[in-house]
């Protein structure tokens, strides 16, 4: 079986897995990270977004090796000292989750989506998000909370 | 205390451990040692299981058992039960054909369970599922619910002649057929209320572990009502007794009712972690999910509705056709007809009513409750209704409405089929919808998008809810097998902070903030100070859990009753630390006064004083600060509203575009506006999903699923949805201590009729069968004459 090495969340980790096991299996079983959640199996729903490289991904859409050497960041990662990074802190103040099952997901997309959109207005925020399914909260407060998030103005 | 008591929306407190990846789903639980099941499925929808040749699975590396049919009877372990067989209009009771854990002789449709691989990898289990045989014969399949009573339809069950699992009916034929027979104008509609697959986005999971020592099990699982779990593993699956079988529902990733009924897959999974003397373990994939999740809705439906010349409803009459799917899920019979049947009159003075429901057996996966159950269907059969019979007698929707509303006065309200209203006031809810949807300029923004070549619709919904299905008398009386009560237990520490055990299972509602208030409200304790304990069986007495929005209605009661005890007892143990008299002792703000005095005792040193009694009436009274509630109420609530839509439909393209949606919604008392409107958008775009977007299809003939993934089905997204304008009007529930209703389904039964009533008035048709995709209302669109010119 293949051994592999990364950073995930800061931490250099390796593991022995299966050439078939995917990025998503290994942050949770391997790793024990479970933050990060499965929802679907054909890389529509979106709850196992990771950050690869700076850059959000569905973690079940590529193997574990294939992120060899690679730098990944879990919604695990993401709160320093306790403290919420400010989309996290953002979906808590306007409820942008229920349930809390896509909110992982969820969370990563909008971090990458400011990334690339600092101002974003509603309409560009809900193309963004399309990847990403909740059935719960009708994505209303989610909307409100990555706006909130990014500040700005959304024109 | 005003901050985070009743009314305040507070923020939750389960947020934090959800965003930053700490929830506890069930799938993040792993056992010492466990193995990991998989399920051989049907890919037929009907065929007889000829033989199952296991020998090469068996061999196939990390297999350590395989289990096929028989082999749980061969324990004693039973069959899947049905928990709510009705009585139809004959007296006949509903037909409960077997159904075995794993099939024995017959898979009933794709996805029925043929057999368990219990291997050391998941990988490992699929691969010896692949190398198991099974010897099919093909048998015809009935599939399309309108189809199923045809007399040369397949046969689904021996136990049910002509695939009829019942014929049950409310109301008064005679009286409504008179109704008719008197009218001015009659409505009638042809109705298909289409199949939806509920996709909570935590797929179902369980985990069974046996422990030798104690001789007992426990499982993990994906459940909206662990105790429910329990007592029928226990009592009908025989695994275990109640006693030495613990059930755990951690967090929930969303049920929407799919995780209420008790699923072949958790039962397997106890029972066989005995076998392999392991921890066994199962996990959906969303393939899985899609077959073998409970489904909701699939009705077909011929409604009529008569009037006079006035657009008074005299009478309305339905005859529906609700498929059950190959066997009846746990409470299944009871949503096509008591849940559904009873909310005919709507907001309305209907005077006769009559409403008879057919369940059918098919070759297709069990349906049972989704969000609404049963109510969005009897909903949208009203409405689509009455904006019909307005456009059809020339009366502004809104002004026939108004003119048939239950008047305020008229409460406690008997409709002709059974339900006694509580309360409500329907007009104020209807103007205010009016008034934040700018219904008056409607007329306007339809001929400026008529000017740039859009159709504009605009829909109504006034919807009647019914939460907290109660008594458990009246639920006994049509068939329920179980009370309908909640419990609560509100214990005091020491140090004056609370814990609370409720049987409502959370699934996303909010429950650990939302209970919170309540105690904080109630008890004068600060928030931060309350610990919302649920969905552990061990841990939380028998309960009834969650489902049809009866939280906060039935277990938000059963706490403030619990609360109330803690008040009553507080009081004496105040009394004699004030050496007063009981009578004189006042409870305000979290502390208990001597009326008229300046003597004052905190209810947290009171608790301390229940444990440590050194100064304590131990004669008269015993010591501790905790006391129990059950709270069986006396009748539903009727929580109601209205819903408005409009929207604006390219004709190029049929692509219909929500440009407004308000929803009024009358809860009776909110206890957090912020989740309950965070309820109301997603009940909203729940409906959404059924009118524009989600269907379940099978093929016709062979029963395949041909929207098995989310590449086919089509989950609303955030960019198919608007943002929501929502506004409450408070009439409190008269009789339960809280004053609420409920708000979990309201969306979801509000919601299709409004956006069909939107797209067809658009378009100018008379009907169009949900979902309306692109593609039907383009169709539509050039069928009502109103395409562009080329």
């Amino acid at each position: 079986m293949p051994t592999i090495s990364m950073t995930v969340n800061n931490k250099t980790v390796t593991g022995e897995v299966e050439a078939r096991t995917l990025l998503v299996q290994f942050i949770r079983e391997h790793l024990g990270l479970t933050g990060t959640h499965v929802g679907c199996d054909t890389s529509q729903c979106g709850a196992c977004v990771v950050h690869v490289n700076g850059r959000s991904l569905k973690s079940c859409t590529i193997l574990a090796v294939q992120a060899e050497g690679a730098e990944v960041t879990t919604i695990e990662g993401l709160a320093v000292d306790g403290e919420l990074h400010p989309m996290q802190a953002a979906f808590k103040e306007h409820h942008g989750l229920q349930c809390g099952f896509c909110t992982p997901g969820m969370v990563m997309s909008a971090i990458d989506l400011l990334k690339r959109h600092p101002d974003p207005s509603e309409e560009t925020i809900r193309a963004e998000l399309e990847g990403n399914l909740c059935r719960c909260t009708g994505y209303h407060n989610i909307v409100k909370a990555v706006k909130a998030a990014a500040g700005g103005t959304g024109s | 205390m005003a901050e985070t008591g009743i009314g305040a929306a507070v923020r939750r407190k389960e947020d934090y451990r959800f965003l930053t990846g700490r929830g506890r789903y069930t799938d993040d639980i792993s056992r010492p040692g466990q193995v990991y099941a998989y399920f051989l499925r049907s890919p037929h929808a009907h065929a007889t299981l000829k033989g199952i040749n296991t020998d090469a699975a068996r061999n196939s590396p990390g297999v350590v058992a395989i289990y096929t049919g028989g082999d749980p009877e061969a324990d004693g372990v039973g069959g899947l039960i049905c928990g709510w067989v009705i009585t139809d209009k004959n007296g006949e009771k509903a037909k409960v054909p077997p159904r075995p854990l794993l099939a024995k002789d017959t898979v009933h449709y794709v996805g029925d369970h043929v057999a368990v691989v219990i291997a050391e990898t998941l990988a490992q289990a699929k691969d010896a599922a692949e190398l198991i045989d099974v010897d099919y014969e093909e048998l015809a399949a009935c599939i399309g619910t309108a189809k199923a009573l045809d007399p040369d339809a397949p046969r689904v069950h021996a136990e049910a002649p002509g695939n009829l699992c019942f014929d049950w009916e409310v109301g008064d034929e005679a009286a409504t057929d008179a109704a008719f027979a008197k009218a001015h104008h009659v409505t009638k509609l042809n109705l298909v209320n289409n199949r939806l697959i509920p996709n909570a986005i935590e797929p179902r999971a369980a985990i069974g572990e046996y422990d030798p020592g104690g001789d007992s099990f426990t499982l993990y699982v994906t459940s909206q009502n662990p105790h429910v779990a329990r007592i029928i593993i226990s009592a009908f699956h025989n695994v275990a007794p109640e006693h030495k079988l613990r059930v755990v529902a951690p967090d929930i990733g969303g049920a929407f009712g799919s995780k209420l009924p008790i699923y072949a897959e958790e039962v397997v999974c106890v029972w066989a972690s005995k076998k392999v003397g392991r921890p066994v373990k199962w996990t959906a994939d969303r393939s899985e999910s899609f077959l073998a999740d409970v489904h909701g809705r699939d009705h077909v439906t011929e409604a009529e509705l008569a009037l006079d010349e006035n657009g008074k409803f005299l009478g309305l009459r339905a005859h529906t056709i609700a498929n059950m799917g190959a066997y009846l899920s746990t409470i299944a019979p009871g949503i096509p007809t008591w849940l559904h049947g009873l909310l005919f009159a709507g907001q309305y003075t209907t005077s006769a009513i009559y409403v008879n429901v057919k369940g059918v057996f098919t070759h297709t996966s069990p349906v049972d409750l989704y969000r609404g159950a049963g109510r969005p269907e009897a909903t949208f059969v009203v409405e689509r209704l009455v904006e019909n019979a307005a456009r059809e007698m020339g009366i502004d929707p809104v002004e026939i409405r108004r003119r048939n509303l239950i008047p305020p006065d008229a409460f406690p309200y008997q409709t002709p089929v059974v339900a006694i209203y509580d309360s409500g006031d329907y007009a104020p809810v209807l103007d205010k919808a009016l008034e934040m949807a700018d219904y008056a300029g409607f007329e306007a923004r339809r001929q400026q998008a008529e000017h740039s070549g859009k159709l504009r619709g605009i829909g109504f919904s006034n919807y009647i809810e019914a939460c907290g299905l109660a008594p458990s008398k009246v639920a006994g009386a049509i068939g329920f097998a179980l009370g309908l009560w909640e419990s609560a237990q509100v214990r005091f520490n020491p140090t004056g902070n609370v814990t609370v055990f409720t049987g409502s299972h959370a699934q996303g509602q909010g429950h650990e903030t939302a209970f919170a208030q309540i105690v904080s409200d109630r008890l004068g304790v600060p928030i931060e100070n309350v610990e919302i304990v649920h969905g552990d069986t061990d841990k939380v007495q028998f309960s009834m859990g969650t489902s049809g929005s009866r939280s906060a209605a039935v277990g938000g009661s059963a706490i403030a009753k619990a609360c109330d005890k803690i008040i009553a007892k507080g009081k004496k143990i105040a009394a004699h630390a004030l050496e007063s008299s009981e009578g004189d002792v006042e409870f305000e703000a979290g502390a208990f006064k001597v009326a008229g005095t300046d003597k004052s005792v905190s209810i947290a040193d009171v608790a301390f004083t229940a444990y440590v009694p050194h100064n304590y009436p131990l004669e008269e009274l015993e010591p501790g600060l905790d006391e129990n509630a059950f709270y069986d109420p006396g009748n539903f609530t009727f929580p109601a509203g209205c819903h408005i839509c409009e929207v604006e439909i390219d004709p190029e393209t049929g692509v219909v575009d929500i440009v407004n949606w308000v929803a009024v919604d009358d809860f009776g008392k909110v206890i957090n506006p912020m989740i309950v409107e965070g309820q109301v958008h997603g009940g909203v775009t729940q409906g959404i999903g059924q009118a524009l977007l989600e269907d379940c299809v099978h093929d016709q003939d062979t029963g395949q699923l041909l929207t098995g993934s989310y590449m086919d089905y089509t989950m609303p997204r955030a960019d198919n949805v608007p943002s929501f304008k929502v506004g409450f009007i408070e009439t409190p529930c008269p009789h339960n201590p809280l004053g609420v209703k409920g708000c979990g389904e309201a969306g979801a039964i509000a919601a299709p009729a409004a956006l069909i009533n939107a797209v067809t008035g658009a378009i100018g048709a008379s009907h169009l069968d949900m979902p309306a995709t692109p593609e039907k209302v383009w169709r539509a669109i050039r069928e009502a004459g109103k395409a562009p010119a080329e």
